[in-house]
């Protein structure tokens, strides 16, 4: 007699104990049944298990952005004395993971004819030179391609598309608090980078 | 009625099959039918029982490592310099970091207790003899790739209880004659513990041991299905295969309901207790008292006792026998005889080491609670361990910045120097940390390149070749160039 595949791919009778009656358990019924309730309950276990599993690998989506940082650039009665633009150096403080990078950057500050204090990045709005305060030109001058801008950040001359960039400043306790960001060079109005 | 159903059925059977029915889709749904029905449907003499939950404990145990251990490498990082910065992150940084390194951790002491467990039952049991010496023997390579899976994860989180234990671990290699200085060398990647070290562990960890571990798994699963269920130790074969049941599915049931217990066992623990991480491992520290993991203690306490002239005998020889006398049993011990009350000798040897590993393990803790000298350095240790958890996690500074930073903080002239490199725009180029940029070169070691009247002609006056990169000769007063050049001098 010819089996069907179907027949000739199940195990052989001899296979099972002596005594062991298929017709009593088949792959149906009671049997499929419990194979079900173990499927379901094997696939809701794993789920629950891989909720940390899931939850570790997105961290470095769900930790929220580390805030904008305030860095203090100094007191207030340092620059009373201030006359033309002062340059001074803020440590910014990246994350990457498990690392920290720190980098520095240059910024200038500072103060109009009714004593308010502001701060500028040092970086050219053109292709990202430092710029230079010059005391003898009185205007600040990018060593590049020759951009100058006034003492207040305005473009006097040469390539650069805008005005020096102005950072973000507050005064806290006495202290003149600085924001600093990226802005996107060559564009006509500033643009931050994130 | 019958008759005409007898003859449709030998219709169906003799008509031809319709080309597309045979799809290869379904033959591949009923090949894999049948290798469920293969796995699920093999008999066990005597029937389900709880006694056989351990085998499939540890295939689920292993499971559970490499499923923690692969995401674990997600932030993982096997240097000696961000090994332990890396395991800080994982344990007090990243979301269920210290829950899935707890169930890793945990789970390797799971293993080594379920395996003492299995072994011990195959022992009892007598499940060894017969056609199952080769089956037998693929365990004993596990159980051996299975302390060494613990012995080399030890070493990752690089913290101090890990590299001092380490040491100690890998020192014990040289009292093997002739070669062990060598061995020692080679696993260590030199003579002392150092990066190199973590790296070999890291591959052996991750790559050798598991790969070795798998094809060891197959071969055991093989071999058993192949020998197939041992059964009862006792009962006439008649009775038993009479009472015999199928793998699936009261021994499933009994398997998934141990793994359960497993898995929210290693959850409760690593949820309420989680492993902890001591500080970085600092070699110069001469104080550490090491001691290693629970399962070792016993074969620490062990050397204790060895002195030099006789550390061969007690260090080597005698585990060897050992392991020799563990891995031959079946080999040895070729009565049928199965049940342990009719095998006196071979039970009470194995009883002996048992309880004689036990009693080091418990000499070893009294001692350590007892001596004057070693109990306040352990506990000086476990504060630290706790001083350290208690921290937030402190990133580490990268690279690149460390340069710029720890200059401007040390050298007052070099950071009047850097002050007059930022003015000038040199940063543009040459970076923010000297270290270059696409632009230009770094600076780092100019000064050991150039002396100080070198780099004042080039600054002034660069070469053709600085020239054609985009180099302009630096004008400023002769004081700011000085002060430019000592800090480039600094650079070295």
């Amino acid at each position: 007699m010819k089996l069907l595949p179907e027949e000739m791919l199940t195990r052989k009778a001899a296979d099972f104990p002596p005594g062991y009656d298929r017709r009593q358990d088949p792959s149906s019924g009671r049997r499929s049944f419990l194979g079900f309730l173990l499927a379901a309950g094997g696939a809701s276990v794993g789920a629950l298990l891989s909720v940390p599993l899931l939850r570790f690998v997105i961290h470095p989506l769900i930790r929220g952005t580390i805030p904008s940082r305030w860095t203090e650039i100094g007191s207030v009665e340092d620059f009373a004395s201030v006359t033309s633009p002062v340059q001074k150096v803020v440590k910014i403080e990246q994350r990457d993971g498990w690392r920290k990078l720190v980098t520095e950057k240059a910024l200038y500050v500072c103060k109009d004819a009714d004593g308010k204090l502001s701060a500028f990045s040092s970086i050219c709005p053109h292709l990202g030179c430092s710029v230079a305060w010059h005391d003898e030109k009185n205007n600040f001058v990018c060593p590049c391609h020759n951009g100058q801008f006034s003492a207040e950040g305005k473009l006097l001359a040469g390539p650069p598309p805008r005005g020096m960039d102005l950072l973000e400043s507050k005064i806290e306790d006495g202290k003149l608090m600085v924001h600093y960001q990226y802005f996107r060079q060559l564009l006509p109005n500033k643009e931050v980078i994130a | 009625m019958e008759p005409e159903s007898v003859t449709l059925e030998k219709e169906r059977r003799e008509a031809p099959q319709p080309l597309g029915r045979r799809s290869g889709l379904n033959d591949r749904r009923r090949q894999a039918d049948s290798l469920l029905r293969a796995a699920l449907d093999e008999p066990i003499p005597g029937g389900a029982s709880l006694a056989y939950v351990f085998g499939s404990g540890l295939l689920f145990l292993f499971l559970s490592q490499v499923i923690t251990g692969m995401f674990l490498v997600l932030y993982y990082v096997p240097t000696a310099d961000h090994a332990h910065t890396t395991i800080a992150y994982i344990t007090k940084e990243v979301t269920s970091g210290s829950f899935i390194r707890s169930i890793h951790a945990y789970g390797s002491s799971a293993i080594i207790i379920v395996l003492l467990l299995h072994v011990s039952q195959t022992f009892l049991f007598g499940s060894y003899k017969g056609p199952r010496k080769l089956l037998w023997l693929a365990g004993c390579v596990l159980f051996a790739l299975m302390l060494g899976m613990s012995f080399t994860g030890y070493l990752l989180p690089w913290d101090q209880k890990a590299y001092f234990a380490t040491t100690v671990g890998t020192n014990i290699l040289t009292y093997i004659p002739f070669v062990g200085d060598s061995l020692k060398s080679l696993l260590r990647g030199g003579t002392e513990m150092g990066t190199l070290t973590l790296s070999r562990f890291f591959v052996l960890h991750v790559f050798l041991i598991p790969a070795f571990i798998f094809t060891f798994v197959a071969i055991h699963v093989f071999l058993f299905r192949k020998a197939g269920a041992a059964g009862p130790i006792q009962g006439e074969p008649e009775a038993l295969e009479k009472s015999s049941e199928l793998f699936y599915p009261k021994q499933v049931l009994f398997d998934i309901v141990f793994a359960l217990l497993v898995i929210a066992g290693l959850g409760l623990l690593a949820h309420y207790a989680p492993v902890d991480l001591g500080p970085k491992a600092n070699p110069a520290d001469t104080q550490y008292v090491p001691r290693p993991e629970w399962y070792y203690v016993p074969v620490f306490q062990w050397l204790k006792y060895w002195e030099s002239g006789l550390a061969v005998i007690g260090i080597l020889v005698i585990p060897s026998f050992i392991a020799i006398l563990f891995v031959a049993l079946p080999f040895l011990d070729r009565s049928p005889e199965r049940r342990p009350w009719k095998r006196p000798v071979a039970v009470t040897i194995y009883a002996f080491i048992f309880i004689g590993l036990g009693a080091l393990g418990a000499i070893s803790h009294r001692n350590d609670l007892r001596d004057p000298t070693i109990a306040p350095q352990l506990a000086k240790q476990r504060a630290a361990v706790e001083a350290f958890m208690k921290k937030p996690f402190q990133p580490e500074l990268a690279g690149p910045s460390l340069v710029a930073a720890t200059l401007a903080l040390t050298d007052p002239i070099a950071a009047k120097g850097k002050k007059v490199y930022d003015q000038e725009g040199c940063a543009e180029c040459h970076g923010e940390d000297l270290n270059g940029t696409s632009a230009a070169p770094s600076l780092v070691g100019v000064g050991d390149k150039y002396d100080p009247v070198m780099l004042e002609s080039v600054l002034k006056q660069p070469t053709q070749e600085m020239t054609d990169g985009g180099m302009m000769p630096v004008e400023v007063k002769d004081e700011d160039l000085k002060v430019l050049i000592l800090f480039l001098e600094v650079l070295k």
